[in-house]
């Protein structure tokens, strides 16, 4: 009789117990959570922790974002003197050439008479610009090609021979022979450059989308009928997200290289627009005489800020987004 | 490895036809005024027809194809058009190969020796001041656009060493900056590719092994892990031979210097297509000898290296 009862109001405990409290929503609470083993890690929140944690990269982003946003509202500011215009000096109505820095110019002005201050800033504008085109085709077509070339067998062999041969060129006599044949101009370098900057990005995609293709979890996806195109938008295209930022950043150090190059050999942008390039080529040719070697040494430090910084950015960022230096 | 060899070479004999017809294609792009030079003006449409027309340019893009690869063979590249009218460009070229060749020589030297030795240096000494400096210096070789360092290593150290700023063949000083500027990236990317190879050697099983058993730090480094670290860094010697064709550009016109890179720029300044077409036909030919060479240099040094599993890729 009792074992009975006891079983009769169990049962109905428990049935209670179900309808009432089984189902609740459970509020997160991170202590719980910690004790439960459940981790609220976050891809992107940790790897900003880490890249953060970096004094140095911590410094290097603030100066150059404020240096981006100088350089993008420099025209704007109040008493900014034109980049091309060439300055009179209003008793000779002569042009002031060769001007030392002073108050009126803060970087003096270059051997026609124009403002090197507003020079420099307009050059950095135009070769940034450049940097950031050549920059997003890099990752763009490098990414495409490269996730095609690892993931659809039949393309792997008539792509690495493609490969082959041109990784086999100089980087650098490429540049000079696309210059070379047309007028210069900034599509002119943007396409030089774009024409084989991919190739490399391309070749790392492949390599690591074969490591990544033949997983688990690619192969089951596969097995439900996943097509191709969402397979690697969806399970491989995350992994490259880190190294599209690297490429982004390092694009730009190696494009103001190659625009530094090709305009110190002659075949860089037409002189009337300014740009970084073009500026330490007037300031070279000025360089035998040491009261105007400003006309050097201010793009110089320009050129050299811009390139380490945005050189250790990314590295610091490609080291933080690796999960294994997560903690 | 026979195999492997005879594969790699006919592969850069297929690069180097490719890269000689598409540069020929290209050099028909320009336009045919750059075929006269200075003479241009002085010359009606007749008396120019005329003459394109025995340079064989009126002929079938084929044809002058094959042409061009007949005389190619007989080493003939045409004539120079304005740097110095008329005058064979391999003429030009033979005087000027033999500087190229010693500051090339004398730079890949320097590069090895000394990236090498900083590698090392900062792969034992790792996090401390000599690894900081050595990561500092990459940072700067690697960022920095050439082009600038260069300039400021002329305009400078000329300076303070007391030597004239443009190289002279009578004055052996004058010949010491030139051949260390054009080293510099290639010992910035020695010094980084060696600190990485013996990082990752430092921390395997065999190097644990060698520490249990008692043996000192420095034959350690030196026997073991050095050797090893050196096989995969062969593939990085045609690396420094692009390095220093574009570092060559850059110095010999910087100093003057009266080699190849510097008849380069001044062939670009002058549009002398032919000479252009010559110098670029050359350099790219010297780049896929050096990444053949490195190729084949790796292949021998590392027996790991499995020349028949499939991948085709390097």
């Amino acid at each position: 009789m009792m074992i009975k009862k006891a079983v009769k109001q169990l049962a109905n405990n428990i049935e209670e117990y179900a309808e009432d409290e089984l189902f609740e929503f459970a509020e997160f609470n991170e202590e719980e959570a910690q004790r439960a083993g459940y981790s609220n890690y976050s891809y992107w929140r940790s790897t900003w922790k880490v890249f953060i944690s970096n004094r140095v990269a911590a410094f290097l982003l603030i100066l150059m974002i404020s240096l981006l946003l100088f350089t993008f509202i420099q025209p704007y500011l109040p008493n900014q003197k034109s980049p091309t215009k060439i300055y009179n000096d209003p008793v000779t109505n002569l042009p002031i050439k060769n001007h030392k820095p002073d108050k009126e110019f803060w970087f003096g002005t270059n051997s026609i008479g124009q403002d090197l201050w507003a020079r420099v800033w307009s050059g950095t504008r135009t070769s940034l610009l450049i940097s950031i085109i050549v920059g997003v085709w890099e990752a763009v077509v490098g990414i495409t090609i490269g996730a095609l070339w690892g993931y659809v067998r039949w393309l792997d062999r008539p792509l690495t021979e493609i490969y082959n041969v041109i990784d086999n060129i100089p980087k650098t006599i490429i540049l000079i022979l696309m210059t070379y044949i047309m007028k210069p101009s900034m599509a002119t370098m943007i396409i030089a450059i774009c024409s084989f900057s991919w190739i490399d990005m391309a070749r790392f995609v492949r390599n690591l989308t074969i490591i990544i293709r033949d997983r688990e979890y690619n192969l089951a996806s596969r097995c439900l009928g996943t097509p191709t195109s969402r397979i690697i938008t969806r399970n491989l295209l995350p992994y490259l997200v880190s190294v599209i930022m690297l490429t982004i950043a390092l694009s730009i150090p190696s494009t103001i290289g190659y625009e530094v190059f090709l305009t110190y050999i002659g075949l860089g942008l037409p002189v009337s627009i300014p740009s970084l390039g073009n500026l330490i080529n007037e300031g070279r040719l000025l360089i035998l005489n040491p009261s105007q070697r400003y006309q050097l040494i201010f793009p110089a430090i320009v050129i050299s800020v811009i390139t380490i910084s945005f050189y250790v950015l990314g590295n610091v960022f490609s080291d933080a987004a690796d999960p294994k230096n997560h903690v | 490895m026979l195999k492997y060899s005879i594969k790699r070479l006919l592969q850069s004999l297929l690069t180097l036809f490719i890269i000689i017809t598409i540069v020929f294609l290209l050099m028909r792009l320009l336009p045919e005024e750059g075929y006269f030079g200075d003479a241009y003006d002085k010359m009606d449409e007749a008396q120019r027809e005329a003459i394109l027309k025995n340079m064989g340019l009126r002929d079938p893009l084929h044809i002058q194809l094959i042409n061009f690869y007949k005389k190619l063979f007989k080493g003939d590249l045409g004539q120079s058009i304005t740097f110095r009218p008329k005058v064979p460009v391999m003429e030009i070229i033979k005087e000027k190969v033999p500087y190229s060749l010693y500051f090339g020589l004398a730079s890949i030297a320097i590069s090895l020796l000394v990236g090498i030795g900083m590698g090392i240096l900062m792969a034992m000494n790792k996090s401390g001041f000599w690894d900081k400096f050595g990561t500092a210096y990459v940072v700067i070789i690697r960022a920095v656009p050439a082009a600038v360092y260069y300039l400021f290593i002329q305009l400078y150290l000329t300076g303070l060493f007391k030597v004239p700023m443009l190289f002279d063949i009578d004055k052996p000083k004058t010949w010491i900056l030139p051949a260390i500027s054009m080293s510099l990236g290639g010992i910035a990317s020695y010094a980084m590719w060696m600190r990485r190879y013996m990082v990752d050697e430092l921390n395997k099983d065999y190097v644990k092994l060698a520490r249990a058993k008692g043996l000192d730090n420095k034959k350690i480094m030196v026997r073991h892990i050095f050797r090893n670290a050196f096989v995969p860094l062969a593939q990085y010697l045609p690396a420094t031979i692009l390095f220093t064709i574009s570092g060559s550009i850059y110095i010999e016109s910087l100093y003057s210097i009266p080699g190849m890179g510097g008849l380069l720029v001044e062939a670009i300044k002058r549009q002398d297509n032919t000479l252009v077409q010559a110098l670029v036909l050359i350099y790219s030919s010297i780049g896929i000898v050096g990444l053949f060479l490195g190729d084949i240099l790796m292949a021998l040094f590392d027996p790991r290296i499995n020349l028949q599993g499939k991948g085709g890729a390097r």
